[in-house]
């Protein structure tokens, strides 16, 4: 249960770091949900052997911690976290795809070994973007962005109450679960059969618990529309902020930047 | 023509299960009053707050808000007049900041832009929460919340407020200053409880409700003196009436305090 509090407390952290209040965190939530769809699609799509035309996706996530004033080393953690995930992605490429498609001196390099490097890189530069956009925007920001940007609202309010009765739910489940540790006496306390009875009575309480919230949002002449207080307006700023790294990204997607200056000072043909 | 006059007449409730919670109930609550309505677990209380604004639909009887009679058609006008807080203030604040709970309420009366903005500023300006408003509400502690739950409802301006336990699970401190507040509402006030103390300073009148029933209707500082009933409704007169219990037992051995 330990790893659950942190987690959650990480989220907690994460949300907090959006209260700052530099030029990244003035922009309107759109201009950076919608720049970070776009870098996201821009590294996925990118071939499965390829390693050296990522190199210059990262110059993203650098700027936009270094103008934001995120801590990096929190942002990574937050990566190392899916890495045990990554890892049991592309492991086995090394084993099963072995053409040698580069040489490195003496060293020849299989293709294995290079879709391997490209998931991880991949994976570390959309979850570090996702983890950042979070850090800059808060997630609740994130989910109105995403209704105003044309995400049906029920989708974006789902999430909302998610991130709002995720802290509610595992605080009642720690709580559960400890009353259940606690009257084990370090035994298995019953297996899965006290732990299927504790997840069926979490449900439950979970579901009283969304009508009692439906009850109290009537009380308050809620009618199946939520109306938001908040406005925001996108400005010249988030325009050249979105322009801006659209066109950085579709140069360095089209053109294998790091291959045309090798190619440059070796001499060889592009 | 008065908003704040609650009105229950022969109100009867039975849950779809067959469990019967309110039999007959009535009784007339006029314009400022402060009443409690208190009984033991169980005793319907929860299930009579909830028939206040239309969130259950009696089984016979009918409840009146001042000359409107509860029906489905009066429902959204029921709702703005009488402003209900949970217990539970988590089930009442779920938007994702202070700012938006309060708003939630006004939006859905279709107000916006500043009269929105205003309402929210004086409601938290009221019950003392202005520097949470842009909190998100699970960063805030249980008397933070509490105050916050109300806020969300003073927000539409009811003429009626009816507060489900307003001070459990709070400390002494958050529970004093949430007396204050409550002494402090001009408002129609309908609170339930088990805290006989916060209902002896809070209440001028006091309903008790035994097993669905109404026991007795009456003057605060009177029901709490009939021992007699209180035990009867599995109640007990409130520690702030009970007297100190050290001095009752030298009096009851020497025959004065000072001994």
């Amino acid at each position: 249960m330990a790893s659950l509090q942190q987690a959650v407390l990480d989220l907690k952290n994460l949300d907090l770091l959006a209260n700052g209040n530099s030029p990244i965190h003035r922009l309107d939530a759109r201009a950076k949900v919608l720049v970070s769809f776009v870098f996201i699609i821009c590294v996925v799509s990118c071939d499965r052997y390829e390693v050296a035309a990522l190199f210059p996706f990262c110059v993203f996530p650098v700027v936009m911690i270094s103008l934001s004033d995120l801590p990096p080393l929190f942002i990574i953690r937050k990566i190392a976290l899916i890495c045990p995930f990554v890892l049991a992605v592309g492991i086995l490429n090394p084993v099963f795809d072995r053409e040698i498609l580069m040489q490195l001196g003496p060293l020849g390099i299989s293709g294995g070994w290079m879709s391997f490097a490209s998931i991880l890189i991949r994976s570390t530069l959309t979850v570090g973007t996702a983890c950042i956009l979070v850090g800059v925007t808060g997630f609740t920001a994130v989910c109105q962005a995403l209704e105003r940007l044309g995400v049906p609202q029920i989708f974006a309010v789902q999430l909302l109450f998610l991130y709002r009765y995720i802290f509610v739910l595992t605080e009642e489940s720690d709580r559960a679960s400890r009353s259940r540790a606690l009257r084990s006496c370090g035994k298995s306390g019953k297996g899965i059969r006290s732990f299927g009875s504790l997840t069926g009575h979490l449900l439950l309480r979970t579901w009283q618990r969304a009508e009692r919230i439906h009850i109290a949002m009537l009380s308050r002449g809620f009618r199946g529309e939520f109306r938001s207080p908040k406005t925001s307006r996108f400005g010249t700023p988030d325009l050249v902020f979105v322009l801006g790294w659209t066109v950085y990204f579709a140069i360095i997607r089209s053109f294998d930047i790091p291959r045309s200056i090798g190619a440059l000072l070796t001499g060889g043909g592009l | 023509m008065s908003h704040h006059i609650v009105e229950v007449k022969n109100l009867s409730h039975i849950y779809p299960d067959g469990t019967a919670a309110l039999f007959d109930v009535s009784f007339r609550i006029t314009h400022g009053e402060s009443v409690a309505i208190i009984g033991a677990n169980g005793a319907g209380k929860s299930t009579l707050l909830l028939h206040l604004n239309g969130c259950l639909s009696a089984t016979s009887g009918e409840i009146r808000i001042g000359d409107t009679r509860l029906t489905a058609g009066t429902l959204p006008d029921i709702r703005r007049t009488v402003g209900m807080v949970f217990q539970d203030p988590d089930d009442q604040l779920f938007m994702p900041t202070v700012f938006e709970d309060v708003a939630f309420g006004p939006c859905n009366l279709g107000l916006s832009g500043m009269d929105v903005e205003q309402r929210v500023s004086d409601a938290l300006e009221r019950v003392g929460a202005a520097h949470l408003r842009e909190k998100p509400p699970y960063h805030l502690s249980g008397g933070e919340k509490k105050r916050v739950a109300i806020a969300t409802v003073l927000s539409m301006m009811p003429d009626i407020l009816v507060m489900d336990e307003p001070t459990s699970g709070l400390d002494p401190f958050a529970r004093r200053q949430l007396i204050g507040l409550m002494r402090d509402f001009q408002h129609t006030r309908i609170i339930t409880s088990h805290d006989l103390d916060m209902v002896y300073e809070v209440c001028d009148r006091t309903i008790i409700l035994k097993r669905g029933m109404v026991a007795a209707d009456g003057s605060t500082g009177d029901l709490f003196e009939n021992g007699e009933l209180l035990k009867e409704c599995q109640l007990e007169r409130p520690l702030s009436l009970q007297g100190c219990p050290e001095c009752a037992a030298r009096i009851r051995s020497c025959g004065t305090a000072k001994c």
